[in-house]
């Protein structure tokens, strides 16, 4: 027994600077990177605009008075603007009316997908994540395709519309919300329910009295999600607003792009991060406060049978399924097939490889193709890489209260670039990047930047998907792997990053469909010698001519087909999670 | 005692509320099975738990065989200890589970099978080795949980109100199997348990705590 002792003695203190070095190195990775290509061209971009600085110069050297003024004076003439305030109007009634009908129609859709049990329950689960990855382009381009001029449901005069926005808009967010809300949904226990029908409730009352509220985190916390997603829009409402309507992030787009109205743009740019600030502090009590709830079951229920009192809640799934969803993408691979006449070809997919002369094109769309998806694998590694790192460190509950608070403190920092403008980060990218840290070789032109911004764009997701399953794992398992002899390092081998395995595919799909159809950034930094697909289906999109529109159409189905067999392959590969998104 | 576990004076606090667990101090001497019981929430699972290592000492020191483990972290100590419900992990299969404390040690892949069918034969699950743990019942988690505890043979092992979770029935028999299995092992242990008459079964020496402090 003693000589075990000594021995132990012996090996204790060699691994503990090992330990505090690899955990230094999870940090200081993600951080890094995201101090060097997210916030400093952000800061830069806003200071520049505000007058603080000049373009190439340092950022963050604004100190003297003068050019402090400047600043405000900016934001004086911006805010004095009636035009900063319609936008901001519109921006918040889209995001309204959007979370609105995202809630409403995806509570049905969480109970039929999560709580019944049926055939095909988990086929149409998978199929539920396909529409919340397909490129905003490619919606946008169906929505027009279902009711823009001359299409088939072109008399009901939605085009250019508020009500197409939000539609769109609902076409995304009502399955974030069935499968947040139904993922906490299929966890609850039954019990209760039963209580209060034995105690002569109706199925309606014991709906409304009992379950309601016991949903009410989650669908609160879904609610704040998808506010952050439609608020922060970009291709949905730069394809589908046209001239009346904009948005924070659209206006930012034109100012920058059209008038290269740098200061405005900042300043939009701060009232948008505000908004998305206060959203995000509000979700994050809202998810502790359901992570607390949200206890793993051993035995969690199989479901209901199917009844004649589940009929309503069955339609309004089937009709949003079929209508909001599955309407505008039939409408869009119909019309590909289409000519300029209307009769059936496969022409627009033969300009996919060879485009007409007049299409004045640089490259096949195919070429965008492959190049999309050589760009979107490079930033899936990063996004993966530095996801997995960032969940594994936000993960950990030390007893040491300042830490807890910096973990809390970088868990947010990373989620920033969910809620900055995307193209702020490809502008500002665009403008620091061509003597990074003050070095002398410009990232600009070695294509770099592409992946770079599309892995920014993906790490929140892939953080979101990956961080809750570990969160869900009882620490007491870490103690009992240790109280049988793991060292630290075996420990996260074999109970944390296995852990992390089940989830590991539906992260991959999120971070290579959202770095494939990424557009905001993307828009900044392609080089027109070089584009990729989605930037090129807007593109073709805002050109005059048939056979230019029809190539657009084909190219977003194929974008659209991509992005969604890439998610159905990843639905397959997972187990059983609740992911937030 | 130079022999065996030896708690001085041992305060355990979480945060800045008041201390779970007030100058402890207690000797298990090897082979011998101590019992800890009280009310729940009188802190005997912290102790349990800050002589595994897995809570930091406020005051006090705990050795073994003389040592001080102060700078030993939980998974040098050579301690088990069995959670009151199970922490099986679900991952993996009964054998595997069984199995995890004897890859941290040197043996081979023969030893190891034979070991894991050596523990699981003597809780009395011989046949359950490539089950997966979530078909088991509560009865059946809690005999793999003490045989994946029991494998690598620890020098103490620390019985966290193993029993608890389970039906009266159940219960009983099952205290009555564990003081034959620590006695045939010659296992050094303390069982910390709210039921007396648990502890009179399992235990050669009761001891009681009360709001954070071991009296008798």
């Amino acid at each position: 027994m003693d000589e075990e002792v000594e021995r132990s003695d012996r090996l204790v203190n060699a691994p503990r600077w090992l330990g505090r070095i690899g955990w230094g190195a999870a940090v200081a990775l993600p951080l890094g990177f995201l101090l060097l290509f997210f916030l400093w061209p952000v800061v830069s971009l806003l200071s520049v605009g505000l007058g603080l600085s000049s373009v190439g110069g340092s950022a963050g050297a604004g100190g003297e008075a003068g050019r402090g003024s400047l600043g405000l004076e900016t934001f004086r003439t911006v805010l004095a603007d009636a035009r900063t305030w319609r936008v901001l109007g519109q921006t918040l009634a889209q995001a309204i009316c959007g979370t609105a009908l995202s809630l409403l129609l995806g509570l049905p859709a969480a109970f039929v997908l999560y709580r019944l049990r049926f055939r095909g329950r988990g086929v149409l689960r998978g199929l539920a994540t396909v529409p919340f990855v397909l490129p905003t382009v490619v919606v946008g381009v169906a929505f027009t395709a279902l009711l823009g001029p001359g299409a088939p449901l072109g008399w009901l005069g939605l085009d250019q519309s508020f009500l197409i926005i939000v539609l769109a808009l609902a076409f995304f967010n009502v399955t974030v919300v069935a499968r947040t809300v139904g993922g906490f949904w299929a966890q609850l226990d039954g019990r209760p329910e039963q209580a209060a029908r034995m105690l002569g409730a109706s199925p309606a009352r014991a709906f409304a009295t009992i379950t309601l509220p016991r949903l009410t985190p989650a669908l609160a916390s879904s609610a704040a999600l998808v506010f952050l997603f439609c608020a922060t829009s970009f291709g949905v409402v730069l394809v589908l607003g046209g001239r009346r309507f904009s948005n924070i992030e659209t206006e930012i787009y034109r100012l920058t792009v059209q008038y290269l109205d740098l200061g405005s743009a900042a300043v939009l740019s701060i009232m948008q991060f505000v908004i998305v600030a206060a959203v995000l502090v509000v979700s994050g009590r809202l998810r502790r406060r359901l992570e607390h709830a949200n206890e793993m079951r051993f035995d969690a229920g199989q479901g209901v049978r199917v009844t004649r009192a589940h009929l309503p809640a069955i339609l309004v799934f089937t009709c949003t399924s079929l209508l909001l969803h599955a309407l505008p993408i039939v409408a869009l691979v119909i019309r590909s097939l289409r000519d300029g006449d209307g009769r059936f070809t496969l022409v627009n997919y033969a300009h996919l490889f060879a485009p007409p002369a007049t299409a004045r094109l640089n490259g096949s769309v195919i070429d965008a193709t492959v190049l999309s998806i050589g760009i979107a694998l490079v930033a899936t590694a990063i996004a993966m890489l530095l996801g997995v790192l960032v969940a594994l460190v936000a993960s950990r509950r030390p007893r040491s209260r300042s830490l807890r608070r910096g973990i809390d403190a970088f868990d947010a920092f990373v989620m920033l670039p969910l809620g900055v403008s995307a193209v702020t980060v490809g502008f500002g990218l665009l403008l620091t990047m061509h003597r990074p840290l003050g070095l002398g070789f410009d990232l600009r032109t070695l294509g770099v930047l592409l992946p770079i911004a599309q892995a920014l764009v993906a790490l929140p997701l892939v953080v979101r998907t990956l961080l809750p399953v570990l969160r869900g794992l009882d620490p007491r398992q870490r103690d009992a792997a240790a109280m049988l002899g793991a060292s630290p390092l075996r420990v996260l081998a074999t109970i944390d990053l296995r852990v992390l395995a089940r989830p590991l595919g539906l992260a991959l799909g999120f971070a290579f469909a959202t770095s494939l159809g990424e557009f905001g950034a993307s828009a900044f930094l392609v080089r027109p010698e070089s584009q990729t697909l989605p930037v090129m289906v807007a593109q073709l999109i805002s050109r005059q001519g048939a056979e230019n529109y029809g190539m657009a159409l084909a190219a977003a189905v194929l974008l659209g087909l991509l992005t969604a067999s890439v998610m159905l392959v990843a639905e397959r590969w997972r187990g059983e999670v609740a992911s937030e998104i | 005692m130079n022999q065996g576990l030896e708690v001085r004076g041992v305060t355990v606090a979480y945060g800045d509320a008041a201390p779970a667990v007030t100058g402890a101090s207690l000797g298990v001497a090897c082979g011998e099975v101590v019992a800890l019981t009280g009310p729940s929430g009188c802190g005997k699972s912290t102790l349990l738990r800050a002589i595994s290592g897995l809570e930091p000492l406020v005051a006090g020191s705990i050795e073994w065989g003389g040592h001080d483990l102060a700078a030993v972290p939980p998974h040098k100590r050579g301690f088990g200890l069995m959670f009151q419900d199970g922490q099986l992990f679900a991952h993996m299969s009964v054998a595997k589970n069984v199995a995890y404390g004897l890859n941290a040690q040197q043996f081979s892949k023969g030893e190891r099978q034979r070991r894991v069918a050596e523990l699981l034969e003597l809780v009395g699950l011989p046949d359950y080795g490539g089950r997966a743990v979530t078909e088991l019942s509560g009865g059946e988690r809690q005999r793999i949980a003490l045989a994946r505890s029991l494998a690598p043979r620890p020098r103490l092992l620390l019985l966290d109100e193993p029993l608890s979770a389970l039906d009266r029935e159940l219960r009983e028999r099952l205290s009555g199997e564990l003081a034959t299995l620590l006695r045939a092992t010659g296992t050094t242990a303390i069982l910390v348990t709210h039921d007396s008459q648990e502890a009179e079964t399992v235990a050669d020496r009761v001891l009681e705590m009360r709001a954070g402090r071991l009296v008798s």
